[in-house]
């Protein structure tokens, strides 16, 4: 014990010398004295809280693991079922929303912005997940209906002048209907070889949108496509004619941050909705037919069940998420082109789904945040930034194939008599 | 006349190239029978049985069922008309859980409307909570109530085959088509099995279409044997005539 009296007591005061040179702790002269001046008030709280940290878990270190050890049964990553209560989890769910709900009136602006972007992803991903991680049809194209939905929206902004709210069912129904079309000459392929056309399917959207030059504008893509209004309430400085700004309305002074937050808060919503759908659309028949194909298709068709519609099915609503994410995509960016729409965009939606856990919304949600923000954070990696995140995509597959959160099934009760 | 038979199949021919696996096959089934098809291995028994069900399209030769004809009609289609079959190796959808399995296999009877599913309407509760009664009793019916929430991959074979049929039964078949169910039980399971389809038939009025290797199976609950060799019809009869028939007996044996 006095042994680890002496390495905790040794780690903590390296705690402290550490701590205290890189939070700009300086001895300055005055004088004929020598004082410890430090920037900030709180510097000394948290350097303090840091060293006690690193005491104590150094001295309980071996008891801690000693009970991990015999905790630990069966798998080593598989975590225990949070939470079972079925109040407990509307509370849980409850206090999430309002958290992420609340998230941009605290945090900074560029964190509201970054935390926009990973809410598309969350969208572009739960959206691949029906198709890939449910119905089993591995699409490298799902970029192709990201694009047609943001383009919809751009196009017929700039050419009829539909605002983003008219235009947003319609770049829903039409990547629904691009999704159909595709599904056609793919139904009787699987696996790799529909993994191909697929990704042919995608790469013909951007070649269309980049030579097109009449319609789309080329590689110049579509500018000024106007930002999501509030019941017609603009958020720029001084409304187009016609229009009320939100500030004006309020009476409140301008503030560039508003429309961060509205660009957000937008984001959230649409991705509770697209949570919602496709949990309900898994618990209904035409989600378990999805995974039944993905099972056994010779199966399916003997029960019935025509997998030539279910694949159909899965294609159009799982594109039709995609429109919902490009249009919101297009308002935010104010400008797109095709360049926005490359294969490796495919490949990230595909990553998230794959690290997420095939078929499981939680674990989706958490590989689209991981994948933004990894390389936000590991910016300071510059060129290594990529290699480090292939490593940690290889780690991932070797250690935990299955994915961040695996589908659990949901389990049913059954009325016994 | 064509009240009583279910099932009849008519100069069923199939070709691969050059291989005519199964070569003017006849056959005719009543309601309520129990009608085995057997023969030595790779006599054509599973192509005939792929024919019927739609898995393969016959090159020639018709299939009616209650007097519909059903040679040209995709697998699922000839499934929602009341043939349901099961497969020698089982095909279950392992990664769901046995429920699952179950409520799947109802997919025609359930509530597909995808709005009233969204918002969650009465009806479409309802119907729902039907189709988990129906996948509850017939879990009761084969003894899998306990497993109702594992997944159907992690059952045991037998477990697995009696899911198969079970999975059959709650599409409502009026024809249930089991392609060697016996295959890899152990004597105690294949007895239960023997019981289980004599139960079908007597409780549920379903007729039972077989192929079977396993003869005191194939003896004891048939009402009718077709013996086929090398894709042609041999015999066909009662157990007792099929056993007695010396065709039948050189096929299986080999001559003297």
């Amino acid at each position: 014990m006095s042994s680890q009296l002496v390495h905790a007591g040794f780690s903590a005061l390296l705690t402290l010398l550490l701590g205290a040179s890189v939070l700009g702790v300086e001895l300055r002269s005055e004088g004929v004295t020598t004082i410890v001046a430090v920037e900030g008030a709180l510097t000394w709280l948290w350097l303090g809280g840091a060293v006690v940290v690193v005491f104590l878990h150094q001295l309980f270190r071996p008891k801690i693991e000693a009970m991990r050890r015999q905790t630990w049964t069966g798998s080593r990553f598989s975590l225990p079922p949070l939470l079972k209560n079925h109040a407990q989890r509307r509370l849980i769910l409850a206090l999430v929303i309002g958290a992420l709900l609340l998230f941009p009136f605290m945090a900074e602006r560029s964190a509201v912005d970054l935390a926009t972007l990973t809410l598309i992803y969350v969208m572009l991903g739960l959206g691949l997940n029906v198709v890939v991680g449910l119905a089993g049809l591995l699409d490298l194209g799902y970029v192709g209906f990201y694009a047609v939905g943001a383009y919809t929206y751009a196009l017929l902004n700039s050419y009829l002048g539909f605002s983003f709210w008219e235009a947003l069912p319609l770049a829903g129904g039409m990547t629904a209907l691009f999704g159909y079309l595709l599904g056609f000459p793919v139904l009787r392929l699987r696996g790799d070889y529909l993994a191909i056309v697929t990704l042919g399917f995608g790469e013909i959207i951007r070649i269309l949108l980049n030579n097109w030059t009449d319609l789309t504008g080329g590689p110049n893509g579509i500018s000024r496509i106007p930002k999501p209004t509030l019941f017609n309430l603009e958020f720029s400085r001084r409304a187009d004619e016609g229009n009320v700004a939100f500030h004006e309305f309020f009476g409140i002074p301008y503030d560039p941050s508003y429309k961060v937050m509205y660009l957000y808060i937008l984001a959230l919503l649409l991705s509770l909705v697209t949570v919602y759908v496709i949990y309900r659309l898994m618990r209904m028949p035409i989600g378990r037919a999805w995974e039944a194909l993905r099972e056994d298709d010779i199966a399916c068709r003997s029960l019935g069940l025509n997998p030539t519609g279910i694949k159909l099915s899965a294609f159009t609503i799982g594109a039709s998420f995609a429109g919902f994410a490009g249009s919101f995509f297009a308002a935010r960016q104010g400008f797109i082109s095709p360049e926005s729409f490359t294969f490796i965009e495919s490949a990230i939606v595909l990553a998230i789904v794959v690290l997420g856990g095939m078929g499981s919304q939680l674990g989706v949600i958490l590989a689209a945040i991981a994948m933004t923000l990894l390389p936000e954070i590991a910016r300071e990696f510059n060129e290594y930034r990529m290699l480090l995140f292939g490593l940690i995509m290889v780690m991932m597959m070797v250690w935990r194939p299955q994915g961040l959160l695996p589908l659990k099934r949901p389990q049913m009760e059954l009325k016994r008599g | 006349m064509a009240e009583s038979k279910l099932l009849s199949v008519r100069n069923l021919s199939m070709r691969f190239g050059g291989l005519l696996a199964v070569d003017q096959v006849n056959m005719e089934v009543r309601p309520r029978e129990v009608v085995s098809i057997i023969g030595p291995n790779g006599a054509g028994k599973t192509t005939v049985f792929n024919c019927i069900s739609g898995f393969y399209r016959p090159t020639s030769g018709e299939v009616l069922f209650e007097g519909r004809p059903m040679h040209r009609l995709p697998g699922f289609k000839i499934a929602r008309a009341g043939m349901v079959r099961t497969f020698q190796n089982v095909r279950l959808f392992k990664e769901m859980t046995v429920i699952e399995n179950l409520l799947v296999a109802q997919h025609m009877q359930a509530e597909r409307n995808l709005l009233k599913g969204l918002l969650l309407t009465a009806g479409y509760r309802r119907r729902e909570s039907e189709l988990m009664d129906r996948a509850a009793h017939w879990l009761e019916r084969v003894g899998l109530v306990d497993f109702a929430n594992r997944e159907a991959g992690n059952l045991a074979y037998g477990q697995q085959r009696r899911l198969e049929i079970a999975r059959c039964m709650v599409t409502r078949p009026r024809l249930l088509m089991l392609d060697e169910p016996a295959a890899g039980l152990n004597p105690n399971e294949t007895r239960d099995l023997d019981r289980m389809i004599v139960q079908l038939k007597e409780e549920e009025g379903i007729t039972v279409l077989l192929i079977e290797h396993d003869m005191s199976l194939v003896m004891g609950i048939s009402d009718r044997i077709y013996v086929v060799n090398q894709g042609k019809p041999l015999a066909e009869g009662s157990p007792e005539e099929v056993r007695r028939n010396p065709e039948v007996i050189k096929a299986y044996l080999g001559e003297e």
